[in-house]
């Protein structure tokens, strides 16, 4: 009946929509970001605890679409113990990665977004939560939007 | 009631209805948002632009007479569609939206002061309350809602005597909810606020090609809807306002088209409804949207309500027999639209899943977030009908839902 939509929903983005990890606030939190996407209502609140340059730790609360919410899961998971440098890199390959099916450098379990691209309505979702990890990184006090995310 | 319509033979009329999608025969149920043009519709504005194209109202040439003539007797047409007393009654717009923000700039500033309240009801489409918020933050008059029950999405009217005050000036409403399906008493409503002097202004996006309109019957001030939401073109609608009132209405914008006469100071504009429709307009959408009109009431829009109502009822009955689905707005007397959510699964995914399986639903808040607030949640999927539906498409989206509940458990 869905022949189509395997490349969008992989195995292990159903797996962390339906069990999404590191799903909780965080209440000593270095920073955090909301991210918000209008089109679907996608809501969600991302928190970092760092140590110096290092994100120590990740999680995220709030709902949305399953894109939206294994993207914030899978994040969560590929952040901690990196660098806010190497975080942001990662941002950018994701963003090159959902915007265009391809990406320059390892993006590790992110590669299951690489189907994204197909669907420019469902861009936003998936790049959401980094959006709110950007936010969070530059201490953003306005709620993140997709609003201007160019599809 | 006008004689029983041969169904298949209309959806024969719509040729984009023909199509797969994703390898699956299309079933268009997002029509809530808007409607498909039957062939007629779409050869009238072909017509147009190869024989009839020119502006109106300003040439005395053949081709702008013609253009002209046309472009009057769709407005005459809209009166009779709606039973206003003559096209005078009639404005073009662009749409539902645009005619809502006509009433809001020119009547609203005109009539509204501090300390006035326009009272609107909690299920409003974004159109039906942005506009009044604008005014409001200009004039200082204050909104106040009639409050919805719940998921019925049916209005509390117990609490309306005590919320139709002397200081309410305005009482705008949707017609038929485009989230709920909810078909709101608009006549009762409208004969209580016009005894208090209040004015009235009925949002009619989902009634207008549904079911039959007469708006002296509701015996509203202005009435609103959109062409392309009742088969015909996109970029135009009307605004139904009773002649007395647009009498009392400043211009909505200014331009050509709109004046009697105009100096460097000082300008004298025409009389309604030309003092509302400033610069060329479209000319091809009422074109458009008049045999639009004459095709809706050929098949008789009684029988496209009972139509509308067969399909939601059925839809909402195989919904209910399923499992963790939450089902939203009235069980009787529901309009040709059903809004739902799954257990665990998002509205969005829903809509995306339903679309490699051929079906065009609409996921979302539908421009109504207040409302979706205040039912705690964020969207619904919902499927809307029109005539040229089916059981049978109502049954392969049933089966499709299914399928989506299997995949996310
Ligand atoms: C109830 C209701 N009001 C207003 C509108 C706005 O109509 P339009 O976008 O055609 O101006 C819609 C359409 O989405 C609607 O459903």
């Amino acid at each position: 009946m869905f022949d189509d939509i395997n490349d969008l929903y992989q195995q292990v983005i159903l797996d962390h929509c339906k069990k999404p990890r590191n799903f909780h606030e965080m209440p000593q939190c270095s920073c955090s970001a909301q991210g918000f996407n209008p089109l679907c209502g996608d809501n969600l609140k991302l928190f970092l605890t760092l140590d110096g340059e290092t994100i120590k730790d990740a999680s995220f609360v709030g709902s949305g679409c399953c894109i939206s919410k294994a993207s914030a899961s899978l994040l969560t998971e590929n952040v901690i113990g990196k660098s806010k440098t190497e975080a942001s890199q990662m941002f950018e390959r994701v963003r090159d990665l959902v915007t265009t099916g391809n990406t320059t450098g390892d993006v590790g379990k992110l590669a299951v977004f690489a189907g994204v691209y197909k669907y420019p309505a469902r861009v936003k979702c998936a790049i959401l939560a980094w959006h709110a990890l950007i936010g969070a990184l530059k201490g953003e006090v306005a709620p993140v939007s997709t609003e201007n995310e160019q599809t | 009631m006008s004689l029983t319509p041969d169904w298949a033979k209309l959806r024969a009329d719509f040729p984009i209805l023909n199509q797969q999608v994703h390898g699956k025969s299309l079933v268009y149920f997002d029509n809530a948002a808007t409607s498909q043009k039957p062939r007629s519709v779409i050869d009238a504005l072909v017509h147009y632009y190869e024989h009839d194209n020119a502006n109106v109202h300003r040439g005395i040439h053949e081709l702008s007479n013609r253009a002209t003539n046309a472009f009057e007797a769709a407005r005459t047409r809209t009166a009779k569609f709606l039973n206003a007393r003559s096209g005078d009654e009639i404005i073009w717009t662009r749409g539902t939206t645009e005619a809502i923000n006509l009433v809001a700039a020119t009547w609203g500033s005109k009539h509204l002061k501090a300390g006035d309240v326009i009272l609107l009801t909690e299920v409003e489409h974004h159109s039906n309350l942005v506009p009044w918020q604008l005014i409001a933050q200009k004039t200082g008059a204050k909104i106040a809602y009639i409050p919805v029950t719940g998921d019925e999405g049916t209005l509390d009217l117990s609490k309306l005597d005590s919320l139709l005050t002397s200081q309410v000036k305005l009482l705008s409403l949707v017609h038929i909810s485009n989230s709920m399906g909810t078909v709101n008493p608009v006549a009762e409503l409208c004969a209580k606020a016009r005894k208090l002097g209040i004015v009235t202004l009925v949002d009619g996006a989902q009634s207008a090609g549904h079911l039959p309109v007469d708006v002296q019957a509701i015996g509203c001030d202005f009435f609103a809807f959109s062409g392309h939401k009742i088969c015909g073109p996109t970029g135009v609608g009307a605004l139904y306002g009773r002649y007395e009132v647009l009498e009392t209405m400043p211009p909505y914008q200014g331009g050509g088209e709109m004046i009697l006469s105009v100096g460097y100071q000082k300008t004298e504009f025409k009389h309604a409804p030309h003092r509302f429709e400033a610069g060329t307009p479209d000319i091809s959408g009422p074109i458009g949207l008049h045999v639009a009109m004459d095709y809706l009431d050929a098949i008789g829009r009684d029988n496209i309500w009972k139509h509308d109502q067969e399909l939601a009822n059925y839809a909402y009955e195989k919904l209910s027999a399923l499992k963790n689905i939450r089902l939203f707005g009235p069980k009787q007397n529901r309009a040709g639209l059903v809004s739902f959510l799954l257990k665990d699964v998002h509205a969005h995914d829903v809509v995306e899943f339903a679309n490699t399986a051929g079906v065009a639903l609409r996921g979302g808040h539908h421009c109504t977030q207040p409302l979706m607030h205040k039912l705690g949640v964020e969207s619904t999927a919902r499927a809307s009908f029109y005539f040229y539906n089916t059981k049978a498409e109502v049954d392969v989206f049933v089966e499709v839902i299914k399928g989506i509940q299997k995949f996310f458990t």
